[in-house]
């Protein structure tokens, strides 16, 4: 059994300085990832919290908040004066459901390349509708509120 | 427990303050920041906090209350200065033996073990070490006194990018070991959003914003708008303006619960960006510090001259030459 290695996490943090993101949040996304791609299984230790702080030297509470965050959301559970251990897996889309949605995406991609945008335009475009997906959502009792006349949508 | 409070605190350079009316309440348990442009005051400060200057006026206690330069105080606080002071002459060897004659505390297996793990070699001349190593040399010598409070100088001003990222990470594990609390000051904003979790901004001589980083970042957003609006927007602080002919961005003191003005857009503010915003504006601040008098953040009344308002008459002359977009 490959189960010996109590000490050794199967995953590495990097940082991106220039993405802009928290660096808590880079820690936090990085694991959730991992978790997405296989590389991290329920069982598997986090690297240690001393670890962290001395290989990408940032602040040790930096690395408490990220390990926090990923214990609220359920995703790891901590052993005290052993380390902090993933215990969840993240629910992925099935399958061939998530074949459709690519689909479908490529399908509007070729037709926002067809209008004239360039690779950028549709990144930003996404972005700007996703950011109106995610106010949406967060104001859905109050219902669209304060969408106004004076804006446009580009298309409809 | 305060790790260093300040209280009316201030130092004077014949007719001139290097340090005025400084009153600080920096928590244990943090990397405490401290930054400003050059002659802010932040040596001064420092070198009060260490008790190698006395205060002109009010005064400054660490460690929870022991008045800085106590025998309590001096052995438990350790100090690397600016220019990362060594013996260039003595060998790394003796460099110890020196430190720990000096030091009725000294964990000699610590700094071995230290030095060994850094490749630094026992009987090399300090002063032939690169200065990547000479400065964590330094540092091991005051971790080696086992501190409750180092102090750091400018720590990494002259290093290279390998070489920083080496010290900061031996400072940074000494305060996950040892629970060791840091303030260091720096002029490297960049690096800081990285290591430090407590912010205190100096400027000309005064504290203009002091608080722990994550309060401070979510408590400050960036909206970017139409600029003929900008003057309007009045329902939280505006501590700047940046103009152009149709957009401005304004960094306000809102949460992110705060309501956007209608065509504006809000954006989370990095370190750096709030730091600046701040520099430029000198008549703004932002001090949360839990001893503090004066109201809980976040609140519309500041010390200081009235906000809101963009000051668009107020250019400070920042060091680095860049002109404020203020004045436009």
């Amino acid at each position: 059994m490959p189960g010996g290695r109590a000490e050794a996490s199967p995953i590495e943090f990097r940082l991106d300085a220039a993405s802009g993101v928290p660096t808590y949040l880079q820690l936090v996304q990085q694991v959730e990832h991992a978790l997405r791609l296989g590389y991290l299984k329920p069982g598997d230790q986090l690297p240690k919290v001393r670890d962290v702080v001395a290989s990408l030297a940032i602040n040790p509470n930096t690395v408490l908040k990220a390990y926090r965050e990923l214990e609220t959301k359920g995703l790891t559970a901590g052993r005290p004066g052993q380390g902090t251990f993933i215990q969840a897996t993240l629910s992925q889309v099935a399958l061939p459901e998530l074949a459709g949605l690519r689909k479908a995406l490529l399908g509007w991609l070729a037709a926002a390349g067809t209008a004239g945008l360039d690779e950028d335009g549709m990144v930003a475009l996404f972005t700007s509708a996703l950011r109106d997906f995610h106010e949406r959502r967060r104001s859905e009792p109050q219902g669209r509120g304060g969408a106004a006349s004076g804006e446009k949508e580009g298309v409809a | 427990m305060n790790i260093i409070e300040t209280n009316g605190l201030g130092k004077r350079y014949g007719s001139t303050w290097a340090l005025r009316e400084c009153s600080l309440a920096v928590p244990a348990g943090h990397v405490a920041a401290l930054v400003g442009p050059n002659g802010a005051g932040k040596t001064t400060l420092l070198n009060l906090a260490v008790g190698l200057a006395a205060p002109s006026a009010g005064g400054v206690t660490v460690l929870g209350g022991h008045p800085a330069g106590s025998p309590a105080a001096l052995d438990g606080v350790a100090f690397v200065a600016q220019d990362t002071p060594l013996y260039k002459n003595l060998s790394v060897a003796d460099m110890l033996h020196l430190t720990r004659n000096l030091n009725w505390r000294f964990d000699q297996r610590y700094a071995e073990i230290r030095l060994g793990e850094l490749g630094i070699p026992l009987k090399r001349k300090a002063g032939k070490l690169s200065g990547g190593q000479q400065a964590q040399l330094a540092l091991t010598l005051a971790l080696a006194r086992r501190p409750r409070l180092l102090v750091l100088d400018e720590p990494v001003a002259m290093l290279d990018p390998i070489a920083r990222h080496d010290f900061m990470a031996l400072v940074l594990t000494a305060a996950v070991d040892d629970g060791v609390s840091v303030v260091l000051s720096s002029h490297v904003l960049a690096e800081l959003e990285r290591v430090a979790d407590y912010l205190v901004l100096l400027s000309r001589g005064r504290v203009q914003v002091a608080g722990e980083v994550d309060d401070l970042l979510a408590s400050h957003r960036v909206l970017t708008g139409p600029a003929a609006e900008a003057d309007r927007y009045a329902e939280r602080p505006v501590v700047h303006v940046r103009r152009g002919e149709v957009q401005a961005h304004l960094l306000v003191r809102a949460g992110a619960d705060d309501p956007v003005p209608p065509r504006w857009e809000a954006h989370p503010v990095g370190l750096e960006e709030l730091a600046l915003a701040y520099l430029r504006e000198p008549g703004a601040a932002a001090l949360p510090g839990p001893t503090l008098p004066g109201p809980a953040l976040p609140g519309p009344t500041l010390p200081g001259p009235a906000l809101p308002g963009p000051a668009r008459d107020r250019a400070l002359p920042l060091e680095d030459g860049e002109p404020s977009e203020v004045t436009r």
